[in-house]
């Protein structure tokens, strides 16, 4: 047996983000114990936490810079998906804030849960092993479960963490055999040594290999939540509490891509021809079950699931891309993907009642004339979601559209142009309802500033990454 | 030597053979703690292979591997007690047919 050497090569500089994050994570942890019931210190804490991650991250110079034994990498890409993390669990903190108080949900380890996900998010967004992607995968999903049910006394709320868990857990399952069969049949955990090993056109044929591929295929299908793969996420977005939804529906998804990304664009770009095909099928699969799916909802939160399950099919375009044009493009798309969520988020926090009342679409019949600001809002987000120009929605399917013809997957593109024409369905059809249709129950409408201010956010990133995404797109592109 | 009279393959089929058990375990049964054992199952099965493959192959980062399966399955188990637990409360009982709030 070969001797397990020291690592030569930790290099806690690279590692800046993560450590910086677990300390201010763990500190929310030991203040929220001597803190009392006042839970704005928790907050402050939080934010801060997170803005001194975004900063720590670009501690390391020059990049790509490798540690742990390459296991561990600051590039171009971790960068930017760090910048997207932090983004989205700031704004998610921000929308917890009011939106816990009328719920009554009021541990301080809600917001440690979210820092320690981030944490998990960053380490998958980072590594370049399979036990890397391991460990980060489990850190998110478990911080999630119990981010999904921390409405104690909610059935629903129980109801959506019990299937999330059983799903999740089995879906690593499979995960985790995939790296296994490739492990055993590369002999390496390590992406670029998987490459190396992989050039090879004698071990292409393994069916160990192939076997693990699929299994891979399978578990990250499970955690990005494409079709045939989906069936918890409606269930889970529809019971989790609002803020953990839209958290959901960003970070964790932002980061699965992410190492999803990595895999197969840094350790598998050899072996191309066997599972182009499949995730070809998983795409157009998840853009049109999305869609169905979404056309026959009533209740905003499970519509939202449903389009989010068809984004994830436009994703995966990036994957199946695999150059750096599609690396970039899959940021982009992430970052105005979360701008938009998050606005939209913020707009059915604010018409939702307590215990999770009013999330029907006819609840929002008449807003624009009681709200017509709101409304005015709510349009613009849902018109970046369908990718109508001059929003940000439009400018990423375009980027991510022009990135896959350059590859010369022009039937896919074409399948997902028109899919996306058919998402225009169920966007317009909240729009009716709310210019459109007379008003049915009164609008009860708190109008909390920190709620108002992600909305404000959420619009003005909208648009500005919609009219002008040079710059963004200059340094997303590497 | 145990080499000689069990091969590689003897365990990766017992690995499969375990996983399949956990697969269909969780697809079938409708009681909670027993899904979630067969998903144990499913875990304890993928480290047969990890060790299995360090074994026969000479290598070591498998056996690492394993050992951070472990310590993830363990913090799975606290939390999905606690999610089982803090859900029998408000609806006493483990029948995951009972659990229709939301349509699957």
């Amino acid at each position: 047996m070969e001797p397990i050497l020291a690592p030569e090569s930790i290099d806690l500089i690279a590692l800046a983000p993560v450590l910086v994050l677990s300390v201010f994570a763990m500190m929310v942890l030991v203040v929220d114990l001597f803190g009392g019931r006042n839970k704005t210190l928790l907050v402050f804490i939080s934010l801060v936490g997170l803005l001194m991650t975004a900063i720590s991250a670009f501690a390391k110079h020059p990049i790509p810079a490798y540690s742990f034994n390459d296991s561990y990498i600051v590039d171009h890409l971790s960068l930017f998906f760090i910048c997207i993390f932090t983004i989205s669990s700031a704004l998610t903190i921000l929308l917890s804030v009011e939106y816990n108080k009328r719920e009554g949900i009021n541990p301080g380890e809600y917001f440690a849960l979210i820092l320690f996900c981030t944490v998990g998010m960053i380490l998958l967004a980072s590594a370049t092993d399979m036990i890397m992607i391991f460990l980060g995968i489990e850190i998110v999903s478990i911080c999630l479960y119990v981010l999904t049910g921390i409405q104690r006394g909610n059935v629903r709320s129980n109801e959506a963490a019990l299937k999330y868990f059983l799903l999740g857990a089995f879906a690593t399952g499979f995960l985790l055999y995939g790296m296994t069969l490739i492990y055993g049949s590369t002999g390496s955990t390590n992406l670029f040594k998987i490459a190396e090993v992989t050039q090879n056109l004698g071990a292409q044929s393994n069916p160990l290999l192939l076997m693990g591929l699929v299994l891979l295929i399978i578990g990250f299908g499970f955690k990005v939540a494409s079709v045939p793969f989906h069936m918890w996420s409606p269930d889970v977005y529809q019971g989790a509490p609002t803020p953990v939804t839209a958290f959901m529906s960003v970070g964790p998804k932002a980061a699965a891509f992410a190492a999803f990304f990595r895999v197969f664009a840094e350790a598998f770009p050899a072996m191309s021809p066997s599972w182009e095909l499949l995730l070809t099928i998983i795409a157009v699969l998840s853009m049109f079950f999305g869609n169905l799916g979404a056309i026959m909802q009533t209740n905003i939160k499970r519509m939202l699931a449903f389009s989010s399950i068809s984004h994830a099919g436009f994703l995966i375009m990036a994957v199946i891309t695999k150059t750096s044009l599609a690396g970039s493009s899959l940021l982009f798309y992430m970052l105005a993907y979360s701008f938009t969520t998050f606005g939209i988020f913020g707009i059915v926090i604010l018409l939702g009642r307590k215990g999770e009342e009013n999330l029907e679409m006819k609840n929002y019949s008449g807003l624009a004339y009681k709200h017509p600001i709101l409304a005015l809002s709510m349009t613009i987000l849902l018109f970046s979601l369908a990718g109508l120009p001059p929003f940000a929605g439009f400018i990423a399917k375009f980027y991510l559209f022009s990135a896959a013809i350059q590859e010369g997957l022009v039937t896919l593109v074409i399948i997902a142009v028109l899919n996306s024409a058919v998402s225009f369905y169920y966007y317009l059809k909240v729009i009716i309802f709310m210019y459109m249709k007379e008003q049915e129950t009164e609008f009860r409408i708190a109008l909390t500033p920190l709620t108002l201010f992600v909305i404000v956010i959420g619009v003005l990133g909208t648009l500005g990454l919609g009219i002008f995404p040079n710059s963004i797109i200059a340094l997303a592109s590497y | 030597m145990l080499e000689d009279t069990v091969p590689l393959s003897h365990y990766l089929m017992l690995s499969a053979t375990l996983f399949v058990i956990g697969i269909v375990g969780v697809l079938v049964r409708r009681n909670v703690i027993v899904v979630f054992m067969s998903i144990e199952i499913m875990l304890n099965a993928v480290n047969i292979s990890l060790i299995s493959f360090d074994h026969y192959m000479n290598l070591s980062s498998g056996q690492i591997f394993s050992f951070m399966v472990m310590c993830v399955a363990a913090a799975e188990v606290s939390v999905g007690l606690a999610i089982i637990i803090s859900m029998h409360r408000n609806k006493p009982t483990v029948n995951l047919d009972e659990f229709n709030l939301l349509k699957w």
